[in-house]
This record gives structure tokens, sequence and C-alpha cells, in this order.
């Protein structure tokens, strides 16, 4: 998000999701939407059904390939080559919309020289798409009159994924396809409540509302909120945490509801880290794997056992409602952090929780507008600074939070680890349809885990040939961080040479393999992109089924 | 461009190229239907909805002829409701009696509609359709002798969700959904086929005997898996979820994925944690509230006083709510005296 917020000033959807049926022409780059956000592509699909063109960039033939009008199946990590090339065809068509550049960007001239070299020819050999196809891309989507760019992790999820944000956003503020309905760019948010936790500042550098820390008047007015003196020194982001704990300089860690140890890339890493620690306490609804290491676990109320809202990806705050009672002596996540906090010596008492979101109101002007009252029927989308003010359902109508829009020179620079003798397969990662994120919620439900029980690897049918790997035979898949064996599933969603594995699984946890290198700008992992080999595993004749 | 006509009298105004049906619902006028869904192409399949139009022969279906200037339509006529009976009643002969027993008893529209017509009796009688189940589909239960066969499954699958897999297979008395060569479904089990259909033809599997209508109440709610933010209806009975729904006038527009629909057994897994624990030795031992409060108080001031609050650190959860990431953020900033907090938006 970091990347957004340099360009725009505000790092969110534009737009929401309803307003996606009536796109004419979608591009949709490194989200896998039908399994990962399926109620937006089913909105997507309603767009294709009054006629929008659906362009498609993505090294797997996801499913939504099926309704596309133009797949680009670039190789993988190489979405700025990919990018640079439709920008190059659309300045040398005279496809940019220059009133818009003129008036709300700045920046341009650099941009221009550097895509200059990313001829059709330069972006076919990078990203292995046919030029022409390149070229047809850019002129749909320079022509669409409410054209509107979906990503996700496949965007971000890269140590140039700052790159790659300021990439797509460049190609949006050329063709001016921002600031109108059905207009814009949308990073998806892939969990309940990410837009939510962002907005309230589970983040080392800002207060609720995206407010500085380091800022004087912020922090005053803050303090004199919580009637407390506050830090203004930066924290440590999360992967800083792991490295600090690793060094014996973090003493203790709170978790809330995370389980870093499946989540986050080289897992040896993060259990070394988490071992080292003094004292590590975890909140959850079950004993994760994090969860294991912790010396205190504290029991939690999941959604359906307590009252709150969550901020879903189009800004649209919405009510959470108890329903039934937590299992045992489970306790709503707030009550516990109230009692610790009033065990610590600080009076935090709050009667509901409606009483907590005024307070969010008080301090940001975005969700001023937003009470419980107003919510009890629908979500409202922020900005809404006023109790009369509807919400905001599209972002940068007349001017962006930055003043100009701010375009950024990009050149393309491969992923960290590409492929090599040794290791000559590259790695993705990422979720499947049935399971979510680490498993911990659907791994405990039947019927998902009958359906998806087992962790597996994509393998492409000319590679798994070629190895004599049979669909279902187990395989050993091994990185230079590690090794974990699982079943083979031979696909034609993955590209030859290309490996795919769902991070579900804690038996044969993805993030064993993937690559701890980050993005300088806003320390996301590369957990798109890493070098394997596979190894078939010989069938034991005992267990031979 | 506007059409005036009149239905049942009333005067009334419709854009070119609105149905009939659509017409009555937009000025509150009911015109019973079985196989029509306003998300839905009209179909015209169950014959329900038919209507006399001044100047037409023959009844005609409302949900599939558009309105015309000066129409005058009659949708309650004694000749429509006789045909309307007989169609239910032909459905009621063909259909098991097994309301007792039925999952949808209560929510479903073929009860509705013989309660309405007062069909206890059938003047027809003749060959039923018995179908053996086969699905090794984890998610949903399909009994085909319920099914009506008004194609609002295979429609939604093919026009919402943009799967197809599922059509009317055979013709007649024979025709029955299913998937291509009648083999066991294999798909995204969104599970909108059973939000659709209007009987007992399909249904949740999960939800076997956990509740129908009776002590059940619904609480609107948001999902709590991506970040799509599904508004979903938890329909509870006691102290657990029976099943899952949503509603047509919500953002999502009532349609779900296998997971919102699905996937809520883990709210009741066994595995759940229900008490605090504080590990001794390398074990978890169960500890009250208050002595797992104390311990980590006691533990995070030793830290804060030896290396200072920066020595602390806390992750929450975008699994969490607002009010919860809020309170976290707080309890660092304020309590702890740290900006050391993160969440995990980057993974």
């Amino acid at each position: 998000m970091a990347g957004l917020v340099t360009v725009f000033g505000s790092g969110v959807m534009t737009n929401s999701v309803p307003e996606t049926e009536n796109n004419d022409v979608m591009f949709v780059i490194g989200s896998n939407t039908k399994e990962n956000h399926p109620i937006v592509a089913l909105r997507m699909l309603k767009a294709v059904k009054k006629g929008a063109k659906l362009i498609i960039a993505d090294p797997r033939r996801i499913p939504l390939v099926k309704h596309a009008h133009l797949w680009l199946k670039q190789r993988h990590g190489t979405d700025v080559a990919l990018l640079n090339t439709m920008m190059h065809v659309m300045i040398k068509e005279d496809l940019i919309n220059k009133k818009f550049i003129e008036e709300r960007t700045e920046g341009f001239s650099k941009v221009a020289e550097a895509v200059e070299e990313y001829t059709p020819e330069v972006g076919e050999k990078i990203t292995g798409v046919p030029k022409e196809k390149i070229i047809e891309a850019a002129r749909i989507y320079a022509a669409g009159k409410r054209a509107a760019i979906y990503y996700t992790m496949g965007i971000t999820q890269h140590s140039h994924g700052t790159d790659n944000v300021f990439s797509v956003a460049n190609l949006v503020l050329m063709a001016g396809n921002l600031g109108r309905e059905s207009v814009g760019l949308n990073p998806l948010r892939g969990q309940n409540n990410v837009q939510g936790a962002s907005d309230m500042a589970c983040a080392p550098n800002v207060f609720p509302g995206y407010q500085k820390v380091t800022d004087e008047v912020v922090r005053a007015k803050f303090e004199a909120e919580w009637k407390v003196k506050l830090p203004d020194k930066i924290g440590m982001t999360a992967i800083d945490m792991m490295y600090a704990a690793e060094a014996g300089k973090l003493k203790a860690m709170y978790i809330m509801g995370e389980n870093p140890v499946m989540s986050d890339p080289d897992q040896k890493h993060t259990i070394h880290a988490l071992k080292n620690l003094e004292l590590l306490v975890v909140q959850d609804i079950f004993m994760t794997k994090t969860a294991e290491l912790a010396d205190v676990v504290l029991p939690a109320a999941c959604f359906a056992e307590k009252d709150g809202t969550f901020t879903n990806t189009d800004r649209r705050v919405q009510r959470v409602r108890k329903a039934i009672s937590p299992p045992g002596d489970a306790r709503d996540d707030s009550a516990i952090i109230m009692e610790l906090s009033r065990a610590m010596g600080y009076d935090m008492n709050y009667g509901d929780m409606s009483e907590v979101f005024d307070e969010v109101g008080r301090l940001w002007q975005n969700v001023a507008g937003i009470n419980y009252r107003r919510i009890e029927k629908r979500g409202i989308q922020w900005p809404c600074p006023t109790p009369e003010h509807p919400g905001t359902p599209y972002l940068f109508k007349d001017t962006f939070p930055i003043g100009k829009a701010k375009f950024s020179a990009i050149k393309f620079n491969p992923s960290l680890e590409l492929p090599d003798e040794e290791y000559p397969f590259t790695l993705s990662t990422g979720r499947q349809l049935l399971q979510y994120h680490t498993g911990t919620m659907t791994r405990r439900v039947k019927a998902i885990d009958t359906a998806a029980h087992e962790a597996y690897v994509e393998i492409n049918p000319a590679d798994a040939g070629r190895m004599s790997i049979d669909n279902g035979a187990m395989v050993q898949v091994t990185s230079r961080r590690g090794s974990i064996t699982l079943k083979a599933k031979v696909t034609n969603v993955p590209d030859v040479g290309v490996v795919f594995i769902p991070f579900h699984y804690s038996e044969a946890a993805a993030n064993v393999l993937t690559n701890p290198v980050y993005d300088p700008i806003c320390k996301i992992p590369e957990l798109k992109v890493c070098a394997v080999k596979l190894e078939k595993v010989q069938e034991d004749k005992n267990h031979a089924a | 461009m506007s059409i005036k006509l009149t239905i049942d009298g009333k005067e009334v105004e419709a854009a070119n190229g609105a149905t009939i049906l659509q017409t009555a619902r937009a000025y509150g006028i009911y015109i019973p239907t079985l196989c029509d869904n306003p998300a839905l192409e009209p179909y015209g399949g169950c014959r329900l909805c038919l209507v006399e139009v001044e100047g037409m022969p023959k009844p005609t279906t409302s949900c599939t002829t558009p309105v015309t200037e000066g129409m005058k339509v009659k949708t309650a006529t004694p000749t429509v409701e006789r045909l309307r009976k007989t169609v239910i009643e032909l459905l009621l002969s063909d259909h098991p009696n097994d309301c007792m027993i039925c999952e949808r008893a209560g929510d479903c529209k073929l009860q509705e509609f013989a309660y309405f017509y007062g069909l206890r009796e059938n003047r027809f009688y003749g060959k039923r359709r018995q179908y053996t189940k086969q699905d090794g589909n984890p998610f949903l239960e399909r009994n085909m002798d319920k099914c009506i066969l008004c194609g609002q499954c295979v429609r939604v699958c093919n026009e919402v969700q943009g799967v197809g897999a599922i059509d009317i297979a055979y013709r007649g008395f024979d025709a029955k959904v299913c998937p291509s060569f009648e083999r066991d479904l294999d798909c995204e089990f969104c599970g909108q086929c059973v939000s659709v259909c209007p009987t007992g033809a399909l249904t949740g599997r999960i939800w076997a005997k956990k509740g129908r209508s009776i002590n059940v109440k619904e609480v609107e709610t948001t999902c709590s898996y991506c970040g799509c933010g599904c508004q979903l209806n938890l329909h509870v009975r006691g102290n657990e979820i029976a099943r899952v729904s949503s509603k047509a006038d919500t953002h999502n527009e009532g349609w779900l994925c296998v997971k919102g629909r699905f996937g809520y057994e883990f709210i009741t897994s066994p595995d759940r944690l229900k008490t605090p624990l504080i590990k001794k030795d390398g074990k978890f031992t169960e500890a009250t509230w208050d002595e797992a409060i104390s311990y980590i108080v006691t533990k995070f001031k030793k830290i804060r006083d030896d290396h200072g609050p920066d020595a602390l650190a806390g992750l929450s959860s975008a699994r969490c709510t607002n009010e919860e990431n809020y309170l976290f953020q707080k309890f660092m900033r304020a309590v702890i005296g740290t900006n050391n907090v993160d969440h995990c938006a980057r993974l």
C-alpha cells in the first residue's frame, strides 16, 4: 500500500465492488479473483455479460481465464516489463489522456523516457507474451470509457512489489482512468478486515487514520484523547520484529489472531525468532502453530460471538454481530485487552463496542460521520466526514489527497531468486478456493477438509511427463531454505517450468520454501517467486495403496 | 420511453422492454411464480405466472411477455387461478409428501402454494420419479425427486456463477437436473443453486437436523473470510449456527462462496481454545483468567522496566474487528508505550 500512498496519498480501492458490473474494460493483473474474491468475480462476470472486455495478465491459467477476451501469460515476476510495454504502445500510438496528465499529475516525462526502451519486441522477450497481445491489451485498456484495474498479491508479493504497484498506477494515470464511477485502480484486500486493521493503525508508523506518529500536532491530539504521553519514534514492522527477536533485542511479543509461523516466509527463521523471546503471548481461537510456541495462550471469541465492525475491501464499514456465546472461558479480544490495560495500570473501559468506534471517529475525520446507528441496516463507505454524508463509493473525483498524482519512472528488475541448474523450477504460492489463509478455520470445517484435504503442488503436464510424475504421486519440493513432501497435481494451470503450492497446509507448509527477501519500501516478502527442484519420492511398497 | 398499460384495472407505467411480471411487481401487484428470479433471465417454465391479456386468445406467461402500449392485464381471474391450482396439483402429484422431515419445510415455495390453494387431496395419480442419491460431495444434498424443474439452479450456475456445472438432461417425465454424464457434482460448491431452489431438492448437507424455522433466529453479520465483506444471515438455534444465508438486497446481492456459506463449522470445533493456558516446563497447563493476566502483566512490566518499552512488540490481526484492532494499538502505544505494532497486510 506504500506504493499507492506515494502516488495518490491514499492506498485503497478507488471504486466500490458493485461499480464493477458497469466497467466496459477490466484489466485483472495478479489476482486470482474467482478463487480469492469470489463475489467480486461475480460482478466481473456480470460486466462481461453486459459486453465488457476482460483482460487478464497472470502466469497461471486461473479460472477467470475462461471468461477473458485476452490472456497475457507473462513470466513470473515480469509485470513491470509488461506494463511498461503497454505504456510504450500507448505513448507511441497517442492513446494517452493528455488533459488528465497535464491537469492532475506530475512527472509524466520521466516515465515516458523510462518506457522508451520497452518496445513490444523487448516486452515480448522479457515477459514471454507475444507482442501483438501486449499491443492489443494497451489499445483495449486505453479505449475504455469505464476501465478499471484489479490487482492483489500477485502484484505486491515480490521483492519489487512497490515497483509493480507504481507501474500499474503509471498506466492508470497515463490513461486518465481515475476519478469517475466504475473507473479506477482497485487493490482487492485479501482478508476480511485487512482494510480495517490498516485504518485502525496496527502499523508502526501511524496512528489510526494514517496519521503519522512523528507529527507533533497529531501526537498531541491522541495524547489529549488517551490522556497519556505517547512515543514519537517509529516502531518495528512485523518482519523487523522477527529479526529483533532473533537478535535478542526484542524480549516480549503479544500476538492477537495472527499465525506468523504459517504465513511468514522462511518458517525456520520465524520459529527460531519466536522461541528466542522471553515472553510470547498468543491470543487466538485455536492452538495455531504460533500459539504452540507461546508462554501464555489466551482463548478468544470468534466473529459470530462478538459485536463490532469490519471494513471490507471497498472501504465499507459493516456490522459484526454476536449470534452465539463463545465456548468455555473464551472472551472477546476487546475484553481481554481492556483487562490487560487495567492490570497494567491504565484505565480502559468501554460500555460497548459502539463507544470504541465513536472514539475512532473523534480522532479520524474519514469515519467521523459513521456510527452504529447509521450502519444498522447497511454499511457506509469511508470517507464519511459528517453524520449527513452518504459515504463515498469512488475516490479522487476532483483531486488527490496529495494534490497532483505522482508518476514514478520504473525499470524492470527480475525476481531475486530465479531458476538455475540446481533449482530449475519457479515456485509460486497462494490460496485456493476452498481453504483459507493458514487453514486454521477452514481445516476445521469437515466438509471443506473432505473436499480439499491434502496439500499439493501443481505441475504442468509437460514437466510431469518429462519427470514421469503421475497425478497424485508424492514429490519432494526443495528450495535453498528447506524441503517439503506433498502430492503432485498435474494440471495445465501453471506454465511449463513453474509449480504452485497453496500455503494453507501446516504439514507441507509452502513457507518452508519461500525466499525471505523483501521489497525495500513496503517490506512485503517475495512469496510469489523462488527457485525449487522437484524429486519423485519412491513409493514404499508396503504403503502403496 | 415509457409505456402505459393497466393491470387489474390500475393504470401503470413501465419502461420499454419490461415484462408484465416486472411491472406488476413494481406496483406491488402479486403474481405467483416458481421459476422466476429477478437476478436471472426470464424462463417461462413453471406456468404459474399466467395472466389474461385482453385480445390474446389464451393466458400468457407474465414473466416472458413484454408490456405494450394500452395493454389490459388481469392477474387473478377465475380462469388463471384454476390453471395455477392445476399446475400446483400436477407438481404435487409427483412430489414426495415428506414435509415433516424436509429441511426446507416452512421455507418451501411449493409447500406455501399447496397451503394457499388448499391442496391436500390430489386428482392426479400415476408414475412417480424415484432417484437414488449418488452425490459424493460433502456440501450439497440433492434430492431430485423433490425437484420441480424450475431451472433456477441451472441458470444461476451458468448466468451468475459462470460455471455451468449442471443442466437439464432427458425429456418430458424423465427430465432431470444433473452434471454432465450424471457424474458426481464437481464444481465450486458456492451453493448459489441451494439458495435459489424453491423446494427441498437442494439443501446443505451440514444443515441436516440442525433446525428449520421454529426456535431459529436470524442474526445479520459480516463474513469473516476474504475482503469481499459479504453480508450473512446466521440462522441460530440454541448456541449453534444451523445454517447461513444471505439476502438479495445486500451489496453481495445474496450470493456467497463455498467458505461463506458452508465454512462455519470451525466455530463449534472441539479444538476451540476454552481456557487460558500457561506453559510450565514446556507443557501447557490450564489457568484462570486472573492467573494468566497477572502472569503476563508481571512479565510485561519487568521487561519494560529492564529494557524499555521498545523491547515489547505486538502483532494484531486483519481477522479481528476494527474496535479490537483500535484497542490493541492503543494498548501497545498508550499502555506499553511503544509503536512496535503491526499486522499482516503484506501476507
